[in-house]
């Protein structure tokens, strides 16, 4: 019967066919012995996948630092196998005994994980290695990026970053060794910000050293999350004016918007190229940076300690105004060639009567030789010169001195002026306001920073308060403010006493010592200083204010033995402030000769 | 002998052999599926509802409840229904095209609440026992054309629907009532056609179009060559020849624009087309590493490293031979092959020797949907065909396929105490 004929083909049929499958299964299970080696070899690869640092921009979205690609050879020291040692040499260029080495390095770190073996190889070092990556079992490549600078400057505050040591390791188990952390500047004090998350991929790799795709679809896979992006409150054009001004000179330019605190710039010269620190050329830069007679890697703007010279009268000034030792009305003579202390004379200009006004104007040492030394012998205020000096110290400190402002400005030191116990010591507690009188005009113990005196200037042009100076002004979006350093902190001064100040220093510019910062079509309140420097020519300074009434900058410069205030630092000054606050410069021919004027 | 069995089966009860072969494939399911998801670490709670095999008891014991009322049914009113069941089942099936849920490329599932309801599983079920009721009605017998054109009809209704929910697995399942047409006396022309068919559609694949048009022209001169002196052969070559040449377009456009990438992929794969470590190959790759380094007596279970380290894809569904592989080796192998067998034979030897013809072409039916399943599941996990989406019966885990092939067994238990 044709049906039960069927039947049995069926059964052969189905029979014929799970004998092929058995013997398949057989042959896969028990016969063929490459599956049980290669079970044992199918690895998974833990790769880090590194964030993009934040991008940091300047206060009008110009792009200060961004990003770049770059590819370090990682290796794995327990996956590596035999491998042509020559071949690896010739593309990397190093030495055998230099792999050895570096093996020896990672297998220290860690046997299972991956360390670095040479970073930031070369895009054509990088293709060459990605074809014959199956001769090298152990190693791959990860992609990481580099900082990049469109523009040269700023390499002060924008700071770098570098590989993370031992100690940056221990301090945060974040960091990896080969990771990068930022070191100075805007890098080390917003790293928590601009370094964004790792992510990791968990990918799985055959014996041949090939990624044969994710793990488990992916379901490991954590995305890195980019690093946020900072606006910083530089302004692009002035830092880099700046920057052009002080070539070829030594010293500090410090700007503030002193409503918010806001640094516009803060040069501090010679300066370098901030794509020096970029890659692998970085320690050998630094080398040669470091070696420097002229200190370039130093930030003056923040750790220099300069005596102050004139522009330090303001202070002082201020202090006798609020202590009631002058009004505005008070007249000092100013005769005999200065300020007589037994033998010794500071010496002045015989300016004859003259009132705050006229003496700010004309920078009369007598003047304010007297003030401060009247300031320190009122004893119906203070009991002694202890009293009295600290006091002074006070008002100084409400003023912004003798501190850290502690924002985000990395390694900014506090300057020095002495304390009492110190003269105490000194002059075997006998001293009185003369023993100290030269502080009262800038010189003597007084040492304080470029930032510190831009900060006072700030103090006057706010009538009474500052902002703590900062470099960062959003953070994550251009409207996202920064809102960590806007506390107002009022000093011990009234008011009313720095309308007098500033119209002294409206004076200075009008028909004083620093007629060189008028700026066509805007009123500049400024003051000269001269900083007599023991180790040669005078420091060059300049504080000034613009506009006068409605401040929007103040300026502090100091050049290093650039004489005379009114002969560097105030044209320099000033065309810094003309590009501010007009976006243009017309005084060209000044601006030639400040960009061609060296100093050694 | 027979006999012998028939009596010892008796009127009274249910075949014991069927539920005892059903359970044991249940419980290695069960047990499999636990072992792809414990955790060396983990608390691995049996009832932590949370995970796969959390649910699949909840799967096992309601297709038990399933099984007890599909028994306690009279086996009339499932003959009966057999139409009005297909109908439901397709009307579920449009249904899935507006509002199905989409699962791995294929729109074939209905969400309700948090379980996803597979309707394509029960068509299965419905097809076979819409066929066996055609077949009773005695329309095929013999040369009536129209009878097996109608049947043919039956199948490919719900196979264009799957077509157009993605799901091409499912569909090639259908392929399997070929197995029942046989046994009722489909000539073997038609069988040989088949094959011819499945011949040429292959070498178009692996070879394209062109060369498989030159094979055919060759063989048609040879054919022309020998009956070119008479008219009736020479006709019927010619017709035969341009109707392959059509054929081969068909299975281009079908390759070309019904198949998804990923299956094209695999297609691709199985014919030595690509081999892309990263793709297609790296999955069949990773299984068959899976499954042999089982070795003959299998690593032990849940010792498996390549099934616990996820390298194979759909551990616990699709793929979950690998982990039966790898645990029990050749042993395993020959375990769950002697089940299969032993459930497909008993399912074949108790239709032939049903009474009611009825209940023979539903045996036949579900054999050939069983024998499929089994071969394309295990075939894809060590290279034999290519990587089809559809789960090894009463194994892989998943509500759908349980309860969908469950029913189908036990409408067979019920029909046949019958």
């Amino acid at each position: 019967m044709q049906k039960q004929r069927r039947y049995y083909i069926i059964l052969l049929l189905i029979g014929l066919l799970a004998v092929v499958y058995l013997a398949r299964l057989f042959s896969i299970q028990v016969l063929n012995k490459t599956y049980k080696d290669k079970a044992e070899q199918n690895a998974l690869r833990y790769i880090t996948e590194h964030p993009a640092r934040g991008l940091i921009y300047d206060r009008h979205d110009s792009l200060l630092v961004y990003n770049d690609a770059a590819y370090d050879l990682m290796v794995v020291p327990n996956e590596l196998r035999d491998f042509d040692t020559a071949e690896l040499c010739r593309v990397l260029d190093l030495t055998k005994e230099e792999v050895e080495k570096k093996i020896a390095r990672a297998m220290k770190y860690s046997k299972i994980l991956p360390s670095l073996f040479e970073q930031q190889i070369s895009k054509e070092d990088y293709g060459f290695l990605q074809e014959k990556m199956y001769e090298f079992p152990g190693f791959f490549v990860q992609n990481r990026t580099l900082r990049s600078y469109p523009h040269p400057i700023a390499a002060h505050i924008l700071g770098y970053v570098s590989e993370v040591n031992d100690q940056d390791m221990e301090n945060d188990n974040y960091y990896k060794m080969g990771d990068y952390i930022g070191k100075s500047g805007i890098e080390k004090a917003y790293e928590s910000v601009l370094r964004g998350v790792k992510g990791k991929r968990v990918v799985l790799v055959d014996v041949h050293n090939r990624e044969m795709g994710s793990y488990d679809n992916g379901s490991e896979d954590v995305v890195p999350v980019p690093g946020t992006s900072l606006w910083s409150t530089l302004d692009l054009k002035l830092q880099r004016y700046g920057e052009e001004l002080m070539q070829n000179k030594r010293g500090a330019i410090v700007a503030i918007e002193p409503k918010t605190g806001e640094i516009l710039c803060l040069i501090s010269s010679p300066t370098y190229d901030p794509n020096l620190f970029v890659g692998t050329a970085r320690p050998k830069n630094y080398g040669v940076l470091q070696q420097d007679p002229k200190k370039p890697l130093f930030n003056r703007a923040l750790m220099a300690s300069y005596p102050p010279g004139s522009t330090f009268k303001l202070a002082n000034g201020l202090i006798a105004l609020q202590d009631g030792i002058i009004t505005p009305s008070t007249v000092y003579t100013c005769s005999g060639g200065g300020y007589h202390l037994g033998n010794h004379v500071v010496h002045c200009h015989n300016c004859g009567g003259l009132n705050i006004y006229t003496a700010i104007q004309r920078s009369c040492n007598s003047f304010f030789c007297r003030a401060y030394y009247n300031i320190l012998s009122n004893r119906k205020k203070y009991k002694d010169i202890d009293e009295a000096y600290t006091a002074w110290l006070d008002y100084m400190t409400s003023m912004g001195f003798i501190q850290k402002y502690e924002t985000d400005l990395p390694y900014e030191l506090r300057g020095s002026i002495p304390s009492a116990e110190y003269f105490d010591k000194k002059y075997n507690n006998s001293w009185n306001g003369n023993t100290v009188v030269s502080m009262g005009i800038g010189q003597g113990e007084a040492a304080v920073t470029p930032l510190q005196m831009a900060n006072m200037l700030a103090v006057i042009a706010n009538h009474g308060y500052y902002i703590k100076p900062h470099v960062v002004r959003a953070i994550g979006h251009r409207d996202s403010l920064n809102t960590q350093f806007n506390e107002k902190i009022y000093s011990k001064i009234k008011p009313e006493h720095f309308v007098t100040v500033l119209q002294g220093m409206k004076l200075v510019v009008t028909a004083g010592t620093g007629r060189g910062a008028q700026i066509p079509g805007i009123e500049v309140a400024g003051k000269t200083g001269t900083a007599q420097n023991p180790h040669g020519a005078d420091h060059s300074v300049f504080a000034l204010i613009a506009p006068a009434d409605d401040p929007e900058i103040v300026i502090f410069c100091l050049v290093e033995n650039g004489g005379f205030g009114a002969s560097v630092a105030c044209p320099i000054a000033s065309l810094m402030a003309e590009l501010y606050l007009n976006g243009e410069v017309k005084r060209t021919d000044l601006e030639k000769r400040m960009k061609e004027l060296t100093l050694r | 002998m027979p006999n012998e069995d028939l009596h010892r089966k008796g009127a009274k009860g249910f075949d014991a052999r069927l539920i005892i072969y059903y359970l044991a494939l249940v419980i290695i399911g069960w047990i499999t599926i636990y072992s792809t998801c414990y955790i060396p670490e983990g608390s691995n709670a049996i009832f932590d509802f949370s995970q796969p095999y959390g649910k699949q008891l909840i799967w096992i014991a309601t297709s038990l409840l399933l099984g007890i009322i599909v028994l306690l049914i009279d086996g009339k009113i499932i003959q009966h229904y057999a139409y009005i069941f297909y109908l439901v089942c397709l009307v579920l099936m449009i249904l899935v095209l507006f509002i199905g849920t989409e699962i791995s490329g294929a729109k074939a599932w209905i969400k309700i609440g948090t379980v996803s309801i597979q309707p394509t599983e029960f068509m299965k079920v419905a097809t076979a026992l819409a066929l066996a009721r055609f077949f009773n009605e005695g329309k095929t017998e013999g040369e009536k054309r129209y009878g097996w054109l109608f049947s043919i009809g039956l199948i490919m209704v719900p196979v264009l629907i799957i077509m157009l929910q993605h799901d091409a697995g499912s569909a090639l399942v259908f392929a399997s009532f070929f197995l029942l047409f046989y046994r009722e006396g489909l000539s073997g022309e038609a069988l040989l056609l088949a094959v011819v068919a499945a011949f040429i559609a292959i070498f178009t694949l692996i070879f394209n179009e062109t060369y498989t048009i030159a094979l055919l022209t060759v063989v048609f001169i040879i054919f022309m060559m020998k009956d070119h002196t008479q008219k009736k052969k020479a006709r019927r070559d010619i017709i035969v020849f341009a109707i392959s040449i059509l054929f081969v377009f068909a299975v281009n456009i079908i390759y070309e624009n019904m198949f998804e990438p990923h299956q094209k992929e695999r297609i691709d794969t199985i014919f030595g087309k690509t081999s892309d470590p990263k793709g297609a190959d790296f999955n069949l790759n990773q299984s068959k590493i899976a499954i042999g380094s089982g070795g003959f007596f299998g690593k032990g279970y849940l010792k498996g490293t390549q099934t616990k380290l996820k390298f194979v894809p759909e551990q616990s569904t699709d793929f979950i031979f690998c982990a039966i592989g790898e645990e029990w080796g050749f042993m395993g192998t020959l375990v769950v092959f002697g089940l299969f067998g032993a459930l497909i034979f008993r399912i074949l030897a108790l239709s032939e020797r049903q009474r009611l013809p009825f209940v023979r072409y539903y045996g036949y039916g579900i054999a050939g949907i069983l024998i499929v399943h089994f071969f394309i599941n295990i075939g894809m996990t060590i290279g034999l065909v290519p990587i089809i989406g559809i789960p090894l019966p009463f194994i892989s885990y998943g509500g759908s396929s349980l309860w969908a092939f469950t029913t189908m067994l036990f409408i067979f238990i019920k029909l046949n105490d019958n």
